[in-house]
Formats: C-alpha cells, structure tokens, sequence
C-alpha cells in the first residue's frame, strides 16, 4: 500500500496486477529505509559542508575572503549549472554524458557567429537554441528508439565536441565586449557572487520546487524507482525523460555561454573533461545512480563540497594529483556510506522480523 | 578617465625608472643589478600542467635561479592543460600576495582577466615556454620562434636530401608555441621544392594519443620520408614505435624538439639520428632572474632594458614584434646527437 503513493493519482484504473507482482515486499520496505538515509546522507553533507570551511578556514588565513569566494563561485559556477538538469535526468534512472560536449559546442559557435559579425545578442539566442537542439537530439534517441542514454551520451560527447572542432578548428576567437567579459572578473554589483554561482542559486531553486514540490517532480521520483509502474500509472515516462534531455541542452548552452565570457576566450576544447566533474557533483549530492532517490539540496552541499575543497587545496599549493585523490576518495565514500547504511537497516529489519516471528 | 591617469602614472614611473636605470647602468656597469634584487620574495610558477618533465625540469631551473636571489619558488598548476585549470593557480597566486608569476600559457588570452587582476593586485607577469596576448608582460622566449620552425626543417631536410613527403606530429591543435613553429616550418619548406608537407596531426602531449594519431599517419603514407615532432612528448612516442618498428627506418627519419634524457637510447641506437632543443633548466633560470629582477623594481620590463641572470649573463630587453610584447631571447636551440648526448641531464 506504501508503494501506490508516489505514482499519485490513477492507479487504481491502470493493470495493477503487474506491476505488485514484482515488488510487493521489497518495495514498501526500501522506500521506508530510503528516506532515512536520504535523511542521513545529507546530514552528513551538512557536515562535509562545514568540515570544509573549517579545514579550509584552518590551513590558509585566505580562505574565508570576499575575494576567494567571488573565485570559487567563478570556478564552480558553470559546473554546477550543469548539475541541475543531470540531478533530474539521473533521478529518472538516465545519464547525459555530453553535458560538456555541448558546453564546448556552445562555446565554439558563440565564437564563431561573433567572429562573422553576428550581433552578440544574435549569437547567444542561436547558441541556445542549438544547446536545445543538442538536448532534444539526446532525447529522442534515448526516448523514442529506445537507445540506452549511457550508449547515445558518450557518442554525443564525441559528437558534440567534434562539431566544435568543425567549428573553429585550431583558431580561438577573443575581442569580446568587455561588457561581457567582465564576468570573469567583477562580481554581480554589491556581492561577491560570481554570475554563473547566481545563475546556478536562481536555478536551483527552481529546479528544487520542479522536483519537491510539483506532480511533475513526484512523477521523476516514481521513473526512477520503477519505470514500467510509473508508465502503467499513467506517468508520460518519455515526454518527461525528453523534455529533461532538452533541458539539459540548453542549461550547457547556458554554462557554455557563461564559460565563453568568463575566460573571454571562444575554443573547441572549452570545458573538455568536465562531465566527469559534473557526474561527481550529482552523485556525491546523494542522487542514487540507480534513479528514484536525490535532492536538489543535496547538490547544492556537493557543489560547496568539491568547489570548496578545490579552493583550499589550490590556496595551500597542494598538487593537482593529490586534489584528485581527495574528490575520487569523496566519491566512493557517497557510494559506500549509504550502501552501508543500507545494509545494516536490512540486517536490522530482518532481525526485527525473525524477533517478531520468535515471539 | 581612471585608465588614463593611471597610464600617465604609469609612463612617468617608467620614464623616472628607466633614467634612474640608465644612471645605474651608466656609472655600475649591467651586472649591478643582480646584486641589488630584493630577496624574501614570493614567485609562483605556474606551468602547462605539473607532470609535463620538460616543465618540471624548467621550474627546477627557476627554483635554483630564486634560492640564489634568496626569493621562495611555489610552483602550482593543474594537470590537464587547459586555461581553466591554471586559473585557480593565479587567483591563489593573488591570495599569497605573490610579487611576480611565471606562466606558461595553455591559452593566449583566456588567462588576460585573471592576470590583469594579478598585476591590479601589484604583481609581476613574466611568461615562458608558450606565450600570453596579455599587455604589460615580459615573454621568456626559449629562441626565437623563427629560428626553431626553420632549423626542424633545415635538419631534416640535410637527413632525407630534401626530398620526399614529410608531416609533422604536434601537441595539441590550439597550442601557441606549437602553431608559431609550424608556421615558420612552412615558410622555410619553400626553400626545398622536393620536400612535401602531407599532413599534421595532433597528438595532444598524450603518449596514447600521439601513438594513434602517428599509426594513422604511417597508414595513410606509406611511403612518408620524415616526421618533425615539435614536442617532447610527441618525438619520444613516435621513437619508441620506430625502435620497434626497425623496417620503417629505411625510409623514414624523425626529428623534432625532444629531451635528451628520453631520447639518449634512441640516438645510441641509431633509430633517431639527431633532434633539438634549447636547456629548459635554463630557460626556467632565466624566467626566475627575469621574474625577481621585476619584482625588486630594478626593470620595469620595458624594451632597451637590461638585467644580469647569475650565471647566464647579461640579457637585454628586446622590443615589441609582430605578436609578442617585449621579450627575452634565451638562445639559439642545440642540436643533440650521438656525439653530445650522453653530455645533458635533463
């Protein structure tokens, strides 16, 4: 009966038969665990949030600044964007791998529209279309030939970035208005908030009331944690999954644009690499890679997590190497602890059953 | 308004600076200016990446130039070579009150807004290796960009007789110094009409890359009479394939820019013949007197100035030219074969 609820309406008219065969037991059982943990996992987010500041706060007197904040909003800001739309693309059970692919392809064409003399309004209206486009392309793979996203992501990723070499080939296009380009070095007036870093807040906010607060968002949970019932609850499985896919599209289109101003500089590789970062912020914000179970809270904390460490790390001079340990050693430890916590609710519920059965 | 009086400051410190200069150098002779460098100060290196071992080696040449002027080296970078990945270096560079940077370009010019930031926050810009766009820097200049395009191509060209198809296997497709040379080598290939450009590949400074981009190469021309590889990483990849590849060395010669540490094997055993370089250790020296000579005031950068690098000597101030700001030349390249080899560490 706990597994009807977050299908929302309609249930009781679709084949109910199916879908309580697979599941009857187990599902009622997870879901209840599962918020627990959710719970937990962003405790203990709350608590790498803090440990960072205090660690970065004790290991450089320049950590806590006005100034280094405006920087790690800088370095972070388009990363996160891109974390967005992936959170609910990931929450319906699907990856986007070519998230900085398209960042990269909005990048080069931004360029190059500039280049020939497109008005920079112009140009950014046609980046993002084309971001939409890339998005849609990815979608419609994914959801009408029925192609596995993992599979249709990374021929993106190659595709996308390899039009963006089409596009500019070895050349990088510069002489952007400074009007522009002074995002990647003045604040938004009277902050220290880096444009993309606002860009990303306003966003995930809205993206926090898409997914906690609307049918629409209860719909993303119920894909992710089973498909088939969600679609035979009467859930539009593919509209939400391309419309998500074209979202995605055009927030890196977004990210791209940004990017492009921020380094004042238009180039094929902008970005190259970066979807790595972006997977990581997702699933170290406690968004299950198996779908059905993430917030947008969660990545929030994952990106001052990895943007904060990043910054302290970078202020004590420490090596690169050893920056990548320290966020590949994050990642599992956001795999591992909740699977923990997993299993030893399931022992402690089994023993709690064999306890009830015994008396 | 701003930017004009503080351009006007700016020329007039100038001014007031070179006159004092010209008075030093006129009644103390060039080599005063070394011993009177401030030490106690804080340079930051900031390489293409920290692993690159031609880097590594140039800022080890640096840290030995800064323990001499008793200045603090910090060497910070990324690992990818991107120009985001250098730019937390120099955001951290500013968080350390540093007094001067040394950098070596992944991009032209996406690093101008940090660098101007740096240098609004007081600090010196001094480049190498591979140059920024940005104004008011001084460029290391490992030789002079010309002379190393034409001298790859005047090499091979003395191993093949001047004739046949030849390509060149780069770094990565946007890398300045990289596109400079080739430029050059294109220029000098008029003088060989038998001598054919066919292709240029990219192997992006990754052995893995370079190897396949090279496999491709060797497919599509077989009958490819030399390879110039302008990049350490490139040379010492296509060598370790030809040295297992014996067959292919009846009709084809490699050359290009390459470490004499990685390369010693393959010219004693005959399968690289001879290739180039200049001595990154002392281009990185060089860097780090430029850098600490800026940061003590005793140049401003400008062109006609001259400082003393310890032991490299005298260098003097060259103007700006087509592309570059004012520069530094360290040398003309030297050519490593069987003979000199075994003579170099780095």
């Amino acid at each position: 009966m706990v597994r009807s609820s977050p299908v929302v309406s309609g249930s009781e008219t679709t084949p109910v038969e199916q879908a309580p065969v697979s599941a009857p037991a187990r599902v009622p059982q997870e879901r209840g665990l599962s918020w627990r943990m959710l719970g937990r996992w962003e405790v203990a987010l709350l608590g790498f949030v803090l440990g960072t500041v205090l660690f970065g706060i004790a290991e450089t007197p320049n950590f806590l600044t006005g100034t280094n904040f405006f920087d790690f909003g800088l370095n972070i800001g388009s990363i996160a964007i891109m974390a967005l739309p992936l959170t609910l693309i990931v929450m319906t059970g699907e990856i986007d791998l070519s998230v900085a692919s398209t960042l990269g392809l909005a990048s080069s064409l931004l360029g190059y529209l500039f280049a020939h003399g497109w008005p920079i309004v112009g140009a950014m209206a046609l980046v993002i279309v084309v971001g939409l486009a890339c998005g849609l392309f990815n979608g419609l793979l994914i959801t009408r030939l029925g192609l596995p996203s993992l599979a249709v992501t990374i021929g993106t990723l190659a595709l996308y970035r390899g039009i963006a070499l089409i596009i500019l080939g070895s050349n990088s296009v510069t002489g952007f208005p400074s009007s522009y380009t002074t995002i990647g070095t003045s604040p938004i007036p009277h902050t220290e908030l880096s444009w993309s870093l606002g860009i990303f807040i306003l966003m995930a906010i809205v993206y926090a009331i898409v997914l906690h607060a609307t049918p629409v968002g209860r719909a993303m949970h119920a894909i992710g944690l089973q498909q088939e019932a969600a679609f035979f609850s009467g859930i539009r499985v593919k509209r939400i999954k391309l419309v998500l896919y074209a979202l995605s599209g055009l927030l890196c289109s977004i990210a791209g644009i940004l990017w492009t101003f921020q380094y004042a500089t238009s180039r094929y590789d902008a970005g190259i690499g970066l979807e790595l970062t972006v997977v990581t912020i997702v699933l170290f914000g406690g968004v299950s890679i198996f779908g059905g179970r993430g917030t947008i809270v969660g990545v929030v904390m994952a990106v001052c997590v990895i943007g904060g460490i990043e910054s302290a790390l970078t202020l004590m001079n420490v090596a690169p190497q050893v920056q990548q340990i320290v966020t590949g050693c994050l990642l599992l430890i956001s795999v591992i602890l909740p699977n923990a916590a997993e299993g030893i609710g399931r022992i402690r519920a089994r023993s709690a059953i064999s306890r009830r059965a015994n008396e | 308004m701003n930017l004009r009086g503080s351009r006007l400051a700016l020329a007039a410190t100038t001014a007031v600076v070179s006159v004092a200069s010209l008075v030093a150098v006129a009644t103390n002779s060039a080599s005063a200016a070394s011993s009177r460098l401030k030490s106690g100060e804080t340079i930051y290196f900031i390489p293409k990446d920290t692993l690159n071992p031609y880097e590594v080696i140039a800022d080890a040449g640096g840290k030995t130039a800064l323990n001499a002027i008793g200045d603090k080296q910090v060497v910070s970078s990324g690992t990818a070579d991107t120009a985001a990945a250098q730019i937390p270096s120099i955001q951290a560079a500013i968080a350390a009150k540093a007094s001067a940077i040394v950098i070596a370009g992944n991009d032209p010019s996406a690093l101008c807004p940090s660098l101007a930031k740096a240098q609004a926050a007081g600090i010196k810009i001094v480049s190498f290796d591979s140059d920024v766009t940005c104004p008011n820097h001084l460029f290391i200049n490992q030789a002079n960009t010309r002379q190393i395009g034409t001298s790859e191509i005047d090499l091979l060209a003395s191993e093949i007789h001047s004739t046949g198809q030849i390509a060149i296997l780069s770094a990565a497709a946007t890398a300045t110094n990289q596109n400079a040379w080739i430029k050059y080598m294109k220029v000098e290939l008029k003088k060989y009409p038998k001598m054919k450009l066919v292709s240029t590949v990219y192997g992006n400074d990754d052995p893995a890359t370079s190897l396949t981009v090279l496999q491709g190469l060797l497919s599509a021309y077989p009958n490819l009479a030399g390879i110039i590889s302008p990049t350490t990483v490139g040379i010492s990849t296509a060598a370790q394939y030809l040295d297992t590849h014996k067959a292919l060395l009846k009709h084809l010669t490699l050359t290009g820019l390459g470490l004499p540490s990685q390369m010693k094997k393959y010219v004693l055993d005959g399968t690289v013949k001879a290739f180039e370089l200049w001595n990154p250790s002392n281009l990185g020296y060089l860097a780090g007197y430029a850098a600490a000579t800026l940061a003590s005031g005793t140049i401003t950068g400008k062109a006609g100035q001259s400082f003393t690098a310890g032991k490299l000597g005298a260098y003097k101030i060259l103007p700006a030219a087509a592309g570059t700001g004012p520069s530094v030349v360290l040398g003309p390249p030297t050519v490593f074969n069987k003979s000199n080899v075994l003579k170099f560490n780095f």
